[in-house]
C-alpha cells in the first residue's frame, strides 16, 4: 500500500536503461515463483472446476470435463454472488466519500503533518484485521451508543445493526478504507495547486473548481482506489462471517465452506473461477482508461 | 466563508483518522478487561491479568510464534525476489515487459479467496502435504508484488545524477552500487520488508486455505471467535500494533532529522550535481 505513494522530493526521471542479460537474470527467480504459484494454480483451478465426483466416495473427484458444474454452482449460489457485488459496491462508494476529504486534506493542506498523517492512514493495518473486525461487534452492539442513536431516529429496519447487512457493509467500508485513501492521495498530490488557484482567480465557485478541475485530475486515483477497494471487498468473507447473519453470506463464505468444510472442490473452483473472470473483466475495462503503469 | 470551509475540511480529515483508530482503541481497551462470560465484547471489570500472563491460554503463544516464524522466512525470500524484479523493471530493458507488469499487478487485484482456493487446488492435485511450507510458499507469492511496487517507487524517485556523479568520480559499477545506489534504496527495501512482514503476519484467508493443521495467529483468532477470543489475544495484538508504530514513527523521525541535518538549500544541491 505504501507503494502506491509517489516518492516525494526529486521528480522521477527516466534513468538510462541497459539491455543486457542481467535484466533477465534479475527477473527470473521472482517471476518463476509467480508463474508456478500464481499463474499455474489458475489452470489447476480450472481443471478442478470440471472434475466429476467418484460415485459413493464423498470428497473424491476424478479428472473430467463436466461443464455442468458451472450452471449448477451458479443456479445454487447466484444470490450470494449478487449480494457480494452489491455489498462491495456500496462499501466502495462509501469509502470514496469518506476517503476523498482526508486524501484532499493530506495532499493540499497538511503541510509538515503530511508524512505523519500518511503513517496514520497505514497504521491501522498493523493491528490484526480479524480483531479490528471483531471490535465492530462491540461498537455496533445492540445496547451500544450507535445502535441506540439510530434507533432513536427510527432509521433501522430491524432495530439493530449487528447481524444485519448494514454491519457487513460498515465492516467492509472500514477495512478497505486505506486502499482508497492512498491511491486518491497519490493522484491528488500530483495535481498542481496553481491549477486550482487559476480556477479560483477566474471566478469559478468552489464547487465548479472541484467539478471541473480537481475531480477530473484525481480520476486516476479514483479508478485505482475503487478497484483496490472493490476487489478485496467482493471476495471477503471475514466481515460477513463475524458481523452478519447467515442471510448475509457472501460468495467468499460459499467458496470457503465448499472448499474446506464440504470438500466440494469442483463447485468451489467453479465459483472462484467465475468470480475471477468477472473481476478480470472489470480490471481490464478500468486499465484501458488508467494504464497499468499507473497502478503498479 | 472560505475560512470555515477550510477548517471544515480539516475537521473532517481528523474525524476520518479517528474513525480508522476506533476499533484499535476497542481492541486495546478490551485487553484490560475481565470479561463477564466467555465473549470479550463488552466492558466488565479492569484487570491486567492478560498482560501479566500473556501465554496463559494454551495455543496462543505457539500460534503467535508460528506467525512470526512464517512472516520472517517469507519476508526474507519475498524481499530478495521482489527487489531483484524492481531493479530489472527500472534499470533494464527487456522483452515481455507488459507480461511482467501484468503478472506483478494481478496478485494485488485478485481476491484472496481466489488465490487461496487456486493454490489449494494446485497442492491437492500434486498431493503436496499442507503445512508451514505451503503457507510460506503462499505468503512469498502474494507479498512479492507489494515489495516490487514499493522498491520500484523508491528507485524511480532516486535522482539519477547521484549515480552519474559517482561514475564521473571514477567509481566502477560495483562501487557505485555499493556506496551510492544501495544506501539510497535501502530505506525503500526496509519499508518493503516491513510491509511484507505485516501482510504475512496478518494474513488469514490465503493461510487458512493452505494451512492443513498448522495454526497461525490469525487462524487461532478465527477459531476462537466462535467460542470467545481470550483476552491475551487482545494484549498480543495491541503489543504488535505498538511495536509497529514505534518502528514506523522512529523511521519517520530519523529521515526527518537527516533531511534537516543536511540543510542544503535545493539550489545548492542543483548546482553541485552534474547536468544530465
Amino acid at each position: 500500500m505504501v507503494a502506491l505513494l509517489p516518492s516525494t522530493g526529486v521528480k522521477p526521471q527516466v534513468s538510462p536503461q541497459k539491455r543486457s542479460r542481467t535484466g533477465y537474470f534479475l527477473l527470473l527467480p521472482g517471476m518463476t515463483w509467480l508463474a508456478i504459484f500464481f499463474a499455474i494454480p489458475f489452470v489447476t483451478l480450472f481443471l478442478t472446476s470440471l472434475q466429476a465426483p467418484v460415485a459413493g466416495k464423498s470428497g473424491q473427484y476424478v479428472p473430467a470435463f463436466q461443464v455442468s458444474n458451472y450452471p449448477d454452482a451458479l443456479i445454487e449460489y447466484w444470490p450470494q454472488f449478487l449480494k457480494s457485488f452489491i455489498y462491495a459496491g456500496i462499501a466502495t462508494a462509501l469509502a470514496l466519500l469518506i476517503a476523498y476529504p482526508l486524501a484532499y486534506f493530506i495532499a493540499f493542506k497538511a503541510g509538515r503533518w503530511r508524512a505523519l498523517m500518511l503513517v496514520l492512514v497505514i497504521a491501522p493495518s498493523f493491528a490484526s484485521f480479524l480483531l479490528r473486525t471483531y471490535a465492530w461487534k462491540t461498537i455496533l452492539a445492540d445496547e451500544g451508543f450507535i445502535t441506540s442513536f439510530f434507533n432513536a431516529l427510527h432509521l433501522l429496519p430491524d432495530d439493530r445493526i449487528l447481524n444485519t447487512s448494514i454491519a457487513v457493509i460498515a465492516g467492509l467500508t472500514y477495512n478497505f478504507l486505506p486502499f482508497m485513501i492512498l491511491p486518491l492521495y497519490a493522484a491528488l498530490e500530483k495535481v498542481d495547486p496553481r491549477l486550482i488557484e487559476a480556477s479560483n482567480d477566474l471566478y469559478a465557485s468552489a464547487f465548479t473548481t472541484f467539478r471541473k478541475v480537481t475531480w477530473p485530475l484525481s480520476l486516476p486515483g479514483v479508478v485505482a482506489g475503487t478497484l483496490l477497494t472493490f476487489i478485496p471487498a467482493t471476495g471477503d468473507y471475514i466481515n460477513a462471517e463475524l458481523l452478519g447473519s447467515t442471510q448475509d453470506r457472501m460468495i467468499g463464505n460459499v467458496i470457503q465452506t465448499n472448499f474446506i468444510e464440504f470438500r466440494d472442490y469442483p463447485t468451489a473452483s467453479a465459483l472462484s473461477f467465475v468470480l475471477m473472470a468477472v473481476i478480470l473483466v472489470l480490471v481490464f475495462t478500468y486499465i484501458r482508461r488508467a494504464g497499468t503503469e499507473d497502478l503498479v | 466563508m472560505r475560512w470555515i470551509r477550510q477548517r471544515l475540511l480539516g475537521v473532517v480529515a481528523v474525524l476520518v483518522l479517528v474513525y480508522l483508530f476506533i476499533p484499535i482503541a476497542v481492541v486495546a481497551v478490551l485487553s484490560f478487561n475481565k470479561p463477564d462470560g466467555k465473549y470479550n465484547i463488552s466492558w466488565n471489570e479492569f484487570s491486567i491479568d492478560a498482560w501479566t500472563n500473556l501465554c496463559g491460554v494454551p495455543g496462543v503463544c505457539a500460534s503467535f510464534m508460528t506467525s512470526i516464524r512464517i512472516g520472517v522466512i517469507s519476508t526474507i525470500f519475498a524481499t530478495v525476489l521482489g527487489t531483484m524484479i524492481a531493479f530489472a523493471l527500472v534499470r533494464y530493458r527487456f522483452r515481455g515487459r507488459s507480461t511482467t507488469n501484468l503478472l506483478i499487478f494481478l496478485p494485488m487485484t485478485t481476491p484472496e479467496v481466489v488465490m487461496g482456493a487456486s493454490l489449494l487446488a494446485l497442492f491437492l492435485n500434486l498431493r503436496f502435504p499442507l503445512g508451514e511450507t505451503t503457507i510460506i510458499i503462499a505468503h512469498i507469492m502474494f507479498t512479492i508484488s507489494f515489495i516490487v511496487v514499493t522498491v520500484k517507487a523508491r528507485l524511480q524517485g532516486m535522482d539519477p545524477r547521484l549515480e552519474e556523479a559517482a561514475r564521473d568520480l571514477y567509481a566502477n559499477p560495483q562501487a557505485t552500487f555499493r556506496y551510492v545506489t544501495f544506501p539510497l534504496v535501502a530505506p525503500g527495501i526496509a519499508g518493503a520488508a516491513l510491509l511484507g512482514f505485516s501482510l504475512s503476519f496478518d494474513d488469514f484467508i490465503i493461510s487458512f486455505f493452505n494451512a492443513g493443521t498448522v495454526v497461525t495467529f490469525p487462524i487461532y483468532i478465527w477459531g476462537a471467535a466462535q467460542r470467545g477470543i481470550p483476552v491475551q489475544v487482545n494484549a498480543l495484538a495491541t503489543m504488535v500494533f505498538l511495536a509497529a508504530m514505534v518502528i514506523v514513527l522512529t523511521a519517520q523521525f530519523v529521515s526527518y532529522r537527516k533531511r534537516k541535518a543536511l540543510q542544503l538549500p535545493p539550489k545548492a544541491l542543483e548546482a553541485a550535481l552534474p547536468r544530465s
